[in-house]
């Protein structure tokens, strides 16, 4: 160099720490924390992760190739296999698609005990997911309470249906089959008793020194951030933006009810977790409300071309006869175009993309999971945050596979 | 609801001109199509004016129509949440065609083109990681194409022999069952046994 000085370069050598401290890891796909099967490769300096990858898929059961093969009743099922911790609320948002196809209107009764059930589905889902946040951070006892209560909720989800989990209780035009009194009486008395156990795991997990540690300033997510990625449900709300499909876009009875809606304040995994907690005290009190409104009153269609006859109607009437049979064969033929509808599920805006030519089977049913937007925010959420992180934002992110891979 | 829509679809058609193909109120929804070409154009408006504010790319997915000339529609359904409103944006692309990412406005169509592309073989032009994403590791053909069959064209086993998955030609045991149940009168594409002749 003119001015005399010289440059040394200096080669990496092998006891250089910062050259060493660069790996790759593969996190599951068979990992407890994964809530699934979820394979993450992750990219750390030293414990700092770098960059994330999540690889997704190995779920994948092809659910909107089949529902084009089924008919819209036989598509209904598979809703239930999606988030397979709130089954209903899928079928809710296909039911509630195809009905805007067909023009049809849900009974009283029908749309009411819709949301009893789907209130009890986002039960269900929101006792998995804080207690098992909890547990991804190192607390055990939090789940075994609460999977106690998600067993008693399934009990409801079966006295229903006859089916703990895959229900296929919605149907095109309200809901199978009618709920006995002493069912919603037992209903009512859960709703009594489970603010007690709420409690309880709130005590275990709520100002806990280790809890709070793992949580609080962790996964944080700005206003701006979570529309850019398209964050809905409580990943918005943790945020701070009050927006709620059951507020803002009502659907069955909801614009009748009173309830709130919980904002975070710091878009951290610790406000997802307490927005968690106070929804579920906000479901308890919608399906109160819903068992004081109950009437008696037909819970399916009266249309005879959508909703199957009574059993007994078909003891003595051909029309009813040739109408069960057709509707359990060919199935009802809904008209022709294109809807979009989406309900509040337990984990965001599950929405339910219907293409209809006019035959008895979905032309294209494009699923809206939640998750899958959710997910693929895991690159920038855990940037800079360490390993043991990753486990707390899966866990706010709250992912089931069933949705994402479909 | 339906009274804003309709004042929304005259203002997009005001600002957009010649841009929009068509928009179309159908079930309370509004549907607009463009064309590819200006795609990023439409939906960068649709996110920045002051009317739309559409600022959530709440899904994007492909179908497939394979009878037309350009076989699959792109569509993406934005959210409004000042207004309250969702669209529907549909673009039509060929087989091979490209249609430019929607990566630049709305960050999250990453893993959704990513599903598109995986799904139809949609290429969104400077996409920066168009991988599949839900199909199997060294998967072939896209699976929701409606040419694509039902049953897929391998299937997986483990093999004792060689001590590890092997992939082969699907075989089916049972041939699949593939009802249909509309009524031979409403149009079906089949003559029903012994009626071959009926039609000569």
């Amino acid at each position: 160099m003119p001015d005399g000085t010289k440059i040394v370069t200096v080669e990496d050598s092998a006891s250089d720490a910062s050259s060493e401290r660069n790996f790759t890891i593969n996190f599951g796909p068979q990992h407890p924390a994964a809530h699934g099967v979820l394979r993450l490769v992750l990219e750390l300096d030293g414990e700092v992760v770098e960059r994330v990858d999540p690889h997704i898929g190995l779920l994948h059961r092809g659910t909107e190739k089949l529902i084009e093969y089924k008919t819209y009743l036989q598509a209904i099922p598979y809703f239930d296999r999606l988030d397979y911790v709130a089954p209903m609320n899928q079928e809710h948002a296909f039911c509630l698609a195809a009905e805007k196809l067909l023009g049809i209107e849900v009974p009283r009764r029908g749309q009411i005990i819709r949301v009893i059930y789907s209130e009890i589905g986002r039960l269900l889902s929101h006792i998995l997911n804080v207690t098992t946040q909890a547990m991804d951070v190192g607390a055990l006892t939090p789940p075994l309470w609460g999977f106690e209560e998600r067993e008693k909720l399934m009990v409801f989800y079966e006295r229903a249906s006859g089916s703990r989990m895959h229900a296929a209780y919605f149907r095109l035009g309200g809901v199978h089959q009618d709920l006995p009194q002493d069912l919603l009486d037992d209903i009512g008395q859960w709703c009594e008793e489970f603010p007690r156990v709420m409690a309880d795991i709130e005590t275990l997990i709520t100002d806990n020194r280790i809890f709070k540690q793992r949580n609080a300033d962790i996964g944080v997510v700005s206003k701006e951030q979570a529309f850019d990625w398209g964050f809905t449900g409580v990943m918005l709300r943790g945020s701070g933006v009050a927006w709620d499909l059951r507020k803002s876009q009502p659907y069955e009875i909801y614009d009748e009810l009173e309830f709130d809606i919980p904002i975070g304040k710091n878009g951290d995994c610790y406000d997802r977790y307490l927005c968690r907690m106070e929804e579920m005290t906000q479901s308890l009190s919608i399906i109160k409300q819903c068992l004081a409104k109950i009437e008696p009153g037909p819970v399916m269609s009266t249309d005879g071309k959508v909703s199957p006859p009574k059993r007994a109607e078909m003891k003595d009437s051909m029309e009813a006869l040739i109408h069960h049979f057709k509707l359990y064969t060919e199935g009802p033929k809904v008209p022709a175009g294109e809807v979009y509808t989406a309900v509040e599920a337990p984990k965001g805006e599950f929405g339910v993309f219907l293409v209809s030519d006019g035959s008895n089977r979905p032309y294209r049913c494009k699923i809206r999971a939640p998750g899958f937007s959710h997910l693929q925010a895991m690159d920038w959420m855990n940037k800079g945050h360490m390993l043991a992180d990753v486990s707390a934002i899966i866990g706010t992110l709250d992912i089931v596979f069933g949705e994402i891979d479909r | 609801m339906n009274e804003d829509l309709i004042e929304l679809k005259e203002h997009i058609e005001g600002k957009l001109g010649e841009d929009l193909l068509s928009a179309v109120v159908a079930f309370d929804e509004l549907n607009i199509r463009v064309d590819t070409n200006v795609i990023d154009r439409v939906l960068k408006f649709l996110r920045d004016d002051r009317m739309c504010r559409f600022i959530q790319l709440i899904d994007l997915c492909g179908v497939d129509y394979p009878e037309r000339s350009k076989r699959f529609d792109v569509v993406y359904h934005l959210l409004s949440m000042h207004n309250n409103q969702r669209i529907r944006v549909k673009a039509a692309v060929g087989e091979g065609d490209n249609i430019p990412t929607a990566i630049d406005v709305f960050p999250c169509a990453d893993w959704f083109e990513r599903e598109a592309f995986d799904m139809y073989g949609i290429q969104f032009e400077g996409h920066p990681d168009l991988r599949r994403i839900l199909t199997d590791y060294g998967f072939e053909g896209h699976p929701l194409r409606k040419d694509f069959p039902l049953t897929g064209h391998v299937e997986v086993r483990y093999d004792d022999e060689q001590g590890r998955v092997v992939y082969e030609p699907v075989k089916l045991t049972q041939e699949y069952r593939n009802f249909d149940y509309m009524s031979p009168w409403e149009g079906a594409e089949y003559a029903l046994p012994g009626d071959e002749k009926a039609g000569k």
